[in-house]
């Protein structure tokens, strides 16, 4: 048996209330019947779950957010796979340094990133809002698109590709029969890791929005610095059980190992 | 005309050259080994066959034509790699069909050459399986079959049987030579392994440092070495280096500080002036009798070690001309300082460069 030690358990419980407190008492409010935010409710209602689809900008800016997070995602896809591939298939100079700025946006704090993207894209090149929202949320999506495939390269045997190619398939033929189907399920962990960090994103989105293109974290943040009634509790719960199923998922496909092997 | 051939092949990686103005000549139908230590470039010489490295300079020629810049993809030869390499994604036909169905081959051809090679290698029934459900064994004869089934011109094995236990590497390398002697297929076969090399060889090539030290059929190497490298690798362990030779009467007088030695006029391999004698442990002998026997020389010395290896005896004897090594089947042991006469068959002298 082991040693049974109730003072270690006490403080894990502490740690796991102190992390999980803020989630289990805003799911809660998120039924309050009244119109103010209260701890604990009042009631049990779901008509601030309902209001959601009321409030016309949750509803617009919840489409913006699909539609940067998805098309960004193809696009990191489209970029990220061919680098992923090149940097743990070939040896060649300055590969650490690609490496190195393939994640450092990783490491730059999303602020100055943000910043940084505001200048860029939007100050001196005059893109419209969406388009460099849409950059914005690609270049944030890479990295990660990146890491997580070649995580799942550094597993293949590149001697596999030698063997189609003895049997006669030609070079792209190979990456499509033999590479990606045994990457798969490393790239739909990266679609969904690259989804969810680009879907909750703060810091890049709110210099890249503007005059009617907001995202839906954004639109929270409005919504929030006029209103205090239970809606934003309501759609926090929605976004949670949406991150909470796709981290099922990514657990399903590749262990959340992943996250903390770096 | 040889089916394969490299001429005055260099490969080089960041300027430094694996292969020098390499050549090779492989007749149809043979199985040839390429045999030697790491780094020696026998790995790139097959992969410079299988066409996945390109040469700097000279052509390959296969079957009279030039195959050097003919990509991987459409040499039609057979590769066996050592990590098997089978797709992880395919069941075991689909790992055999893929060959085929790059071919255009029709589904109904397909099936029926794929059962009837999985058969060849013993693994009939096995088709719905994937790679991992496979012992090492089975995998690397779907491997095989992979291989054979697109009926290769050439087929190429890369240190096949490493990565299995030893039992399982004689059956292996047994099944090897069956399967090719019954299609008569020309095949070149990478080893580190002088044991496996030997046994299924038609010629072996020993490379060392980018070359090729002696190409002969197994048993002329085993027997006659042609370098002091080669005689070394096949277990050689004693060598004199004589100042002059002469050739009188179908023997070969050798003369070195005061010693002089005959040996026999073998149909070696070295060149007709090397001075170099190489000599197993096995054909020397040891004795304390001070008569001359024929057929014999002689020379004094003590004994310096002796170990014990189970059915027979390893004694180290120090002389004027340095240490030998010799292994001797005996009831009582010699001691250790005890002055011995050590004596060397004549015929058993053999001529190195």
């Amino acid at each position: 048996m082991q040693e049974k030690n109730r003072g270690l358990a006490l403080f894990t419980l502490l740690v796991f209330l102190f992390l999980l407190g803020p989630l289990i008492i805003i799911s809660f409010t998120s039924f309050e019947p009244g119109s103010v935010l209260k701890f604990p409710p009042e009631g049990f209602s779901l008509r601030w779950y309902e209001n959601i689809f009321n409030v016309e900008m949750f509803m617009t800016t919840f489409q913006t957010s699909m539609i940067v997070s998805l098309l960004g995602n193809l696009l990191a896809l489209l970029l990220g796979i061919p680098a992923a591939y090149a940097l743990s298939r070939f040896q060649f100079r300055g590969k650490g340094l690609l490496n190195g700025i393939f994640i450092s946006p990783v490491l730059i704090p999303g602020i100055v990133m943000g910043f940084a993207m505001l200048k860029y894209v939007i100050v001196v090149y005059h893109l419209p809002i969406y388009a460099g929202l849409l950059v914005g949320h690609t270049v944030l999506m890479l990295p990660f698109i990146i890491r997580v495939i070649a995580s799942s390269l550094s597993n293949f045997d590149f001697a596999i590709e030698e063997a189609a190619l003895s049997l006669g398939a030609g070079r792209l033929e190979t990456f499509f029969k033999v590479v990606l189907p045994n990457i798969r399920s490393g790239i739909i962990a990266a679609i969904l890791i690259a989804f969810l960090e680009s879907f909750n994103n703060v810091d890049i989105s709110v210099f890249m929005t503007g005059p009617g293109v907001s995202t839906l974290p954004i639109q929270m943040l409005t919504y929030v610095e006029n209103n205090f009634d239970p809606t934003i509790a309501a759609i926090s719960v929605v976004l949670m059980m949406i991150t909470a199923i796709l981290m099922f998922v990514i657990e399903r496909l590749m262990g959340l190992s992943y996250f903390t092997k770096r | 005309m040889a089916l394969l051939a490299l001429e005055n092949v260099s490969v080089a990686y960041d300027n430094q050259y694996i292969l020098q103005n390499f050549n090779l000549n492989i007749e149809k139908g043979q199985l040839i080994s390429l045999l030697g230590p790491s780094g020696c470039g026998k790995t790139t010489t097959l992969r410079l066959i299988a066409g996945f490295l390109e040469a700097k300079d000279g052509r390959f020629l296969f079957d009279g034509k030039d195959y050097t810049r003919v990509p991987v993809n459409k040499r039609n030869f057979g590769f066996v790699f050592q990590s098997y390499a089978l797709f992880p994604h395919l069941s075991v036909f689909d790992n055999v069909a893929f060959g085929l169905r790059l071919r255009k081959v029709n589904e109904a051809e397909v099936k029926q050459r794929v059962l009837r090679i999985l058969e060849v290698v013993s693994l009939g029934g096995f088709e719905k399986r994937f790679p991992k459900e496979l012992s090492g064994g089975q995998r690397q004869r779907v491997a095989i079959a992979r291989a054979l089934v697109i009926s290769p011109d050439l087929l190429l094995f890369d240190e096949p049987l490493s990565n299995l236990d030893a039992n399982l590497r004689i059956n292996m390398r047994v099944e090897i030579r069956r399967i090719q002697q019954e299609l008569g297929i020309t095949t070149v076969y990478v080893s580190h392994d002088q044991e496996e090399c030997f046994s299924i060889s038609d010629q072996v090539a020993i490379m060392n440092k980018g070359i090729i030290e002696q190409l002969d059929d197994p048993a002329t190497i085993f027997k006659y070495p042609k370098t002091e490298f080669i005689a070394r690798f096949i277990g050689f362990t004693n060598f004199i280096d004589f100042a002059e030779r002469s050739e009188t009467n179908g023997e070969i007088g050798l003369r070195v500080g005061g010693h002089e030695f005959v040996a026999a006029k073998n149909p070696g391999t070295a060149s007709p002036m090397s001075k170099k004698c190489a000599m197993r442990p096995d054909d020397l002998l040891v004795t304390t009798e001070e008569a001359d026997q024929a057929g014999m020389n002689r020379l004094h010395g003590s004994v310096k070690v002796s170990t014990f290896l189970g059915r027979s005896y390893q004694y180290v004897v120090e002389t004027e001309l340095g240490d030998f090594t010799v292994n001797q089947e005996m009831e009582t042991p010699y001691r250790s300082g005890q002055k011995v006469n050590l004596l060397f068959p004549k015929d058993k002298m053999v001529l190195v460069d």
